[in-house]
């Protein structure tokens, strides 16, 4: 028996008058589902206090955390893709280009900058996950090449923040070729001896590991990060088993000895000035 | 011979000829006549055929049960003077993945390839050709041998893709495809690179960075398979032929978009149809371009490949 009595059946609140949380207000970590402010996970570099996840961040942030006063200058914005394949699944790739570069004011999945870290010059690119998965396309392929240029040109170190699903299926061969275009360059780097630093994030697969991403001078990972080349689902449909616990995972590919150390985004910049500082 | 479904007409002509043929000698007649005409069709047949190949029907005969692959090719090209190596020297040897030293005529060669099973238990032991990383590691290992006396590398790349198994993760084989991309790069002798049957994705790249890549005739080439493909962007199995359309993974439309070198045709049918004629083919354009790679010199070999992979794509701005 309960306490109160619905006089009447059917009551619904109009939208207009319903009470919401305002957006962009409070942020929930997608593990342990604490709710903290927004500025408050912005002052704790996108990591939850409560579980240590390190939340999926863009370029941009990567770029605010790591320049000096957050200062750097932007490399190759302009470039957009030109879907030379007139490609079309369920959806025209020109209009899911349209529709992502509108929803999320990014021209591409890769953003390219050069600044100072910790008074050191270096070329930083890094990938945005919300486009289109942070896919390698021909733009991709190119911008992180030209990045390379610029720290070729200025002798000065070149950090790659990965996160990405692999190479873009609608730009097929052509993202293939960006495998090699990007690795060809990092030859060029390694002979110009060069430091380069591959940064590893949640998630990096695909032709993105089976390229840069696994050739630096040190390969290292944000914690608990989805590393690998197969993603788990067809690892797991070609063994027909379940998979271990904490397979393809950051802590996984150190044990195995595809990365040189784990780092938490706090200790990020102070960690790559040490390398920096002991290669120069 | 095993037959496609749109090569039964081609089957049918071919058993009408094998009968004229038994009934000529058993009989005594004459059926020369008989059989001129049946063989003029079965020409033309294949002639249409060939004409109006789908992309589809191209994967299709990159598969052919009767394709020849690498190690065939590689016996033939070197009439058997092929010495062949074993073994990546951290892990154990990859039978998916072949190499070695062998003689085109007076040319000492560097053969890698992957390496595809003639039948259940052969398949099974070459994996499919799909190589795991101790395979690309070997690869590597016999490209820098190459690289160390100076001798040009040929890879024949026929796979369905770098395999996706637990223990390939555990060893890295996305640093390795990665590596050999980088190395493959920058290796100072010349490498010419032949797709002769699939060439999916980063398996095949994992072995695909050359001074010439060359497509034959009737394979694909492309960072997924149609199957693949439709099952991730259509979310079914059916679109298939549409996927392979829509890749543009065809030799023609790899020359088209300046992501390969050249193609080299195939015997009328396909490779399976004439293997000997085909074999002839492919030891002649491998000469004929290493007479050119030979003349620059390494560093401005390694100049122009660096060039070459760095301005594909297509971009505004």
């Amino acid at each position: 028996m309960g306490w109160f009595k619905r006089s009447k059946d059917g009551i619904t609140t109009n939208t207009v008058d319903k009470k919401e949380t305002p957006e962009g207000l409070w942020h929930k970590c997608p593990k342990c589902k604490v709710i903290v402010s927004v500025d408050d996970n912005k002052a704790n570099l996108y990591v939850c206090a409560n579980c240590g996840h390190h939340g999926r961040i863009n370029a941009k942030e990567y770029f605010q955390i790591l320049f000096d006063d957050g200062k750097f200058t932007e490399l190759d914005a302009d470039l957009v893709s030109q879907d030379p394949l007139k490609f079309e699944d369920t959806k025209k790739y020109a209009d899911r280009l349209k529709s992502t570069i509108a929803k999320t004011g990014l021209n591409d999945a890769v953003s390219s900058a050069y600044g100072k870290l910790n008074g050191k010059d270096i070329t930083i690119a890094a990938m945005n996950f919300n486009f289109i998965g942070g896919s390698m396309g021909s733009v991709v392929g190119e911008k992180i090449a030209r990045a390379m240029d610029h720290s070729l040109k200025h002798k000065i170190p070149f950090l790659m923040i990965s996160k990405s699903g692999g190479a873009r299926m609608m730009e097929a061969a052509f993202s293939l070729m960006q495998m090699a275009k990007t690795s060809a360059k990092i030859a060029l780097l390694d002979d110009a001896k060069i430091p380069y630093i591959s940064l590893l994030t949640d998630p990096t697969t695909g032709g993105v590991t089976a390229s840069f991403a696994m050739l630096g001078d040190i390969n290292i990972a944000e914690p608990n990060a989805l590393i690998g080349f197969a993603g788990p689902r067809v690892v797991k449909e070609t063994i027909g088993k379940e998979l271990p616990e904490g397979f393809q995972t950051s802590e996984f590919l150190v044990e195995k000895g595809f990365l040189d150390f784990i780092v938490e985004r706090k200790d990020l910049k102070k960690k790559i000035t040490q390398f920096l500082t002991a290669v120069e | 011979m095993e037959y496609l479904d749109f090569e039964i007409p081609v089957k049918e002509l071919e058993a009408q000829i094998e009968k004229a043929k038994i009934l000529q000698q058993e009989s005594d007649t004459d059926m020369s006549k008989n059989i001129d005409e049946l063989t003029a069709r079965l020409v033309k047949t294949r002639k249409d055929i060939s004409k109006k190949l789908t992309a589809w029907q191209r994967v299709q005969l990159s598969r052919h049960p009767n394709r020849p692959y690498t190690l065939s090719y590689i016996n033939a090209m070197t009439e058997g003077n092929f010495l062949e190596l074993f073994g990546d020297r951290g892990v154990k040897d990859d039978k998916a993945m072949i190499g070695g030293w062998g003689m085109l005529g007076k040319e000492s060669v560097m053969f890698i390839g992957q390496q595809k099973g003639v039948n259940t238990k052969m398949r099974q032991y070459r994996n499919f050709g799909m190589a795991n990383p101790e395979g690309y590691r070997k690869a590597l290992r016999l490209m820098k041998m190459a690289e160390k006396f100076n001798k040009p590398v040929v890879a024949l790349i026929d796979t369905p893709g770098a395999f996706p198994g637990l223990e390939a993760e555990e060893r890295g084989q996305g640093e390795a495809i990665a590596r050999n991309i980088m190395e493959m790069a920058r290796l100072k002798v010349p490498i010419i690179c032949i797709i002769i049957g699939e060439g999916a994705s980063g398996g095949a790249i994992g072995i695909g960075v050359g001074d010439r890549v060359l497509m034959l005739e009737n394979t694909w080439y492309s960072v997924i398979s149609p199957e693949s493909c439709s099952s991730i962007l259509w979310r079914s199995w059916d679109y298939k032929e549409v996927a392979a359309e829509a890749l543009k993974l065809t030799a023609k439309d790899m020359l088209k978009n300046k992501l390969i070198d050249g193609v080299i045709s195939e015997p009328l049918g396909g490779a399976h149809v004439n293997p000997i004629e085909m074999f002839e083919t492919v030891r002649k354009t491998i000469l004929s371009e290493l007479r050119k790679l030979k003349k620059l010199p390494p560093e401005k070999l390694v100049e122009q490949r660096i060039n070459k992979f760095c301005e594909m794509g297509v971009f505004n701005g």
